[in-house]
């Protein structure tokens, strides 16, 4: 049996798509992991970097930073994490009946996901032109003003990118969490390995590549739509540029898991 | 909490060493095979700048897929061999290489290319000895990215790759499947130590590479 006649007898068997170890159930296991590391790490990556985006402070310190935390290799995080997260569970009142194993890759992928989202909010407000910014002053705006109506809006297609490198690399390590016996689609990878099951091996590639890549979509359409006409006009060959001039820092691509 | 036993260390050196290498190994062809194919696409580039999107496109979507579902997928039509790991290696470097070398091509500003005609270099010559030196800082940023990428990709290939492949990485995997926490925190942090000193190294040669960057810093 070829690999694409076993990925399809997979899927269309009734079976792949009910109970808790179905397709659905493992998509909303999954989407509920990320979407909750995604919210956590931004709740810290934002207010951080608008506050280095705004006064240019702590710039160089929040790069290196992003740099270090880039250069760690994410498995290694999720296994450095989980040992530590597993023994901090029971004293912070963690309700094992969540899984065991929810905790340290929730913790793995929210530490994974701050660098990019703190680097590309600082970084997006930082580019915005300090002569828009000096005369935002000059009109009487607060600096609170300026941040909400000046530098946020047009620093937005910059933090939704920052959005999007997290995404992905959250969508990425949630599949490695399989390793460690977590849920979501990394799964069908790891169970179809071990039972030496084509089907659901390439029903995990499948669905996690089509989770990814759909994700991505999405965001990208998002980034589109937030960015304001006037510099939607002006890019093209800026968006090179700019990718360039972040270059040891922020290419489209911060790390990948 | 954990506990590591470094004795165990002590006794598999050998091990550590073999594991380095092939890690080494499996940095080191990929990134060679996606620096050469970035380079030629990034020459494309300049003579039809049409191709830039496209390609750009074709780059970011291997990007996307998770680097799991890329090794999975292979696994049973390679299986065991290094074509498992090193195409998905490769083509997660391509990305960043080509968006790094199109912007450091396209940074050399026009006036220094007509400059390099009318002395009479020929396309090729100043392709060599212009264009291409003078965009050494932009593609060497991207070398050091995909570099630190890659060295944490090749860690989960050691969930696909058996005894066989994974460099570090499959001290982590073997020491999950049998509970043995020096094993998984040999691999974390030796790989993790990896990227860190090839990054530095990387960052010694861009500097060696481009000896007018230091002194443009110097005088200023």
């Amino acid at each position: 049996m070829s690999g694409l006649e076993a990925l399809l007898a997979y899927l269309t068997d009734g079976g792949a798509w009910q109970g808790s170890a179905g397709v659905p159930s493992r998509l909303v296991e999954h989407l509920v992991l990320c979407a909750l590391a995604v919210l956590t790490a931004s709740l810290v990556a934002l207010p951080l970097g608008f506050y280095i985006g705004h006064t240019g402070r702590f710039q160089v310190l929040g790069l290196n930073l992003a740099n270090i935390g880039r250069a760690i290799p994410s498995y290694a995080v999720m296994v450095m994490v989980f040992p530590v997260a597993l023994a901090a569970a029971a004293p912070i009142g963690y309700d094992p009946r969540l899984g065991l194993t929810f905790l340290p890759i929730f913790v793995a992928m929210t530490l994974l996901a701050i660098p990019p989202i703190l680097v590309a909010t600082f970084a997006g407000i930082a580019e915005v032109d300090r002569d828009v910014v000096e005369s935002s002053r000059g009109m009487g705006l607060t600096e609170r003003q300026i941040l909400r109506r000046v530098e946020l809006p047009l620093g937005l297609p910059v933090i939704i990118g920052g959005f999007r490198v997290a995404t992905l690399q959250v969508i990425a390590t949630a599949t490695l969490g399989a390793v460690l016996s977590g849920g979501g689609f990394g799964r069908f990878i790891i169970d179809g390995l071990a039972r030496r099951d084509e089907g659901m091996l390439y029903a995990g590639v499948v669905l996690v590549a089509a989770l990814a890549i759909g994700t991505d979509l999405l965001l990208a359409g998002l980034q589109r739509r937030f960015t304001p006409r006037g510099v939607r006009v002006a890019s093209g060959e800026e968006v090179v540029e700019a990718i360039g001039d972040l270059g040891s820092v922020a290419p489209p691509s911060l790390r990948r898991a | 909490m954990i506990e590591i036993r470094w004795d165990w260390i002590g006794e598999h050196l050998d091990d550590v060493a073999d594991k380095t290498w092939q890690h080494l190994q499996l940095l080191v062809i990929p990134m060679l095979a996606g620096f050469l194919i970035a380079l030629l696409l990034g020459v494309l580039a300049l003579r039809r700048p049409g191709t830039v999107g496209p390609v750009t496109a074709i780059t970011g979507l291997l990007y996307t897929i998770p680097s799991l579902a890329a090794f999975a997928v292979l696994r049973p039509i390679f299986g065991l061999s290094l074509a498992t790991a090193i195409i998905p290696l490769t083509a997660y470097t391509l990305l960043i290489l080509y968006v790094n070398t199109v912007a450091g091509l396209r940074s050399v500003p026009a006036e220094v290319n007509e400059a390099a005609t009318a002395m009479g270099y020929s396309s090729a010559s100043r392709f060599w000895r212009v264009q291409l030196p003078l965009a050494v800082p932009l593609i060497m940023a991207g070398v050091r990215v995909a570099a630190v990428t890659t060295i944490g990709l090749v860690t989960v290939a050691s969930i696909i790759g058996g005894d066989r492949f994974g460099g570090l990485g499959q001290f982590i995997t073997e020491g999950l499947q049998t509970s043995f926490d020096t094993k998984v925190y040999l691999g974390a942090v030796g790989s993790v130590m990896l990227a860190f000193i090839v990054d530095i190294l990387l960052l010694g040669t861009q500097r060696l590479l481009t000896p007018w960057a230091r002194a443009r810093a110097l005088s200023t």
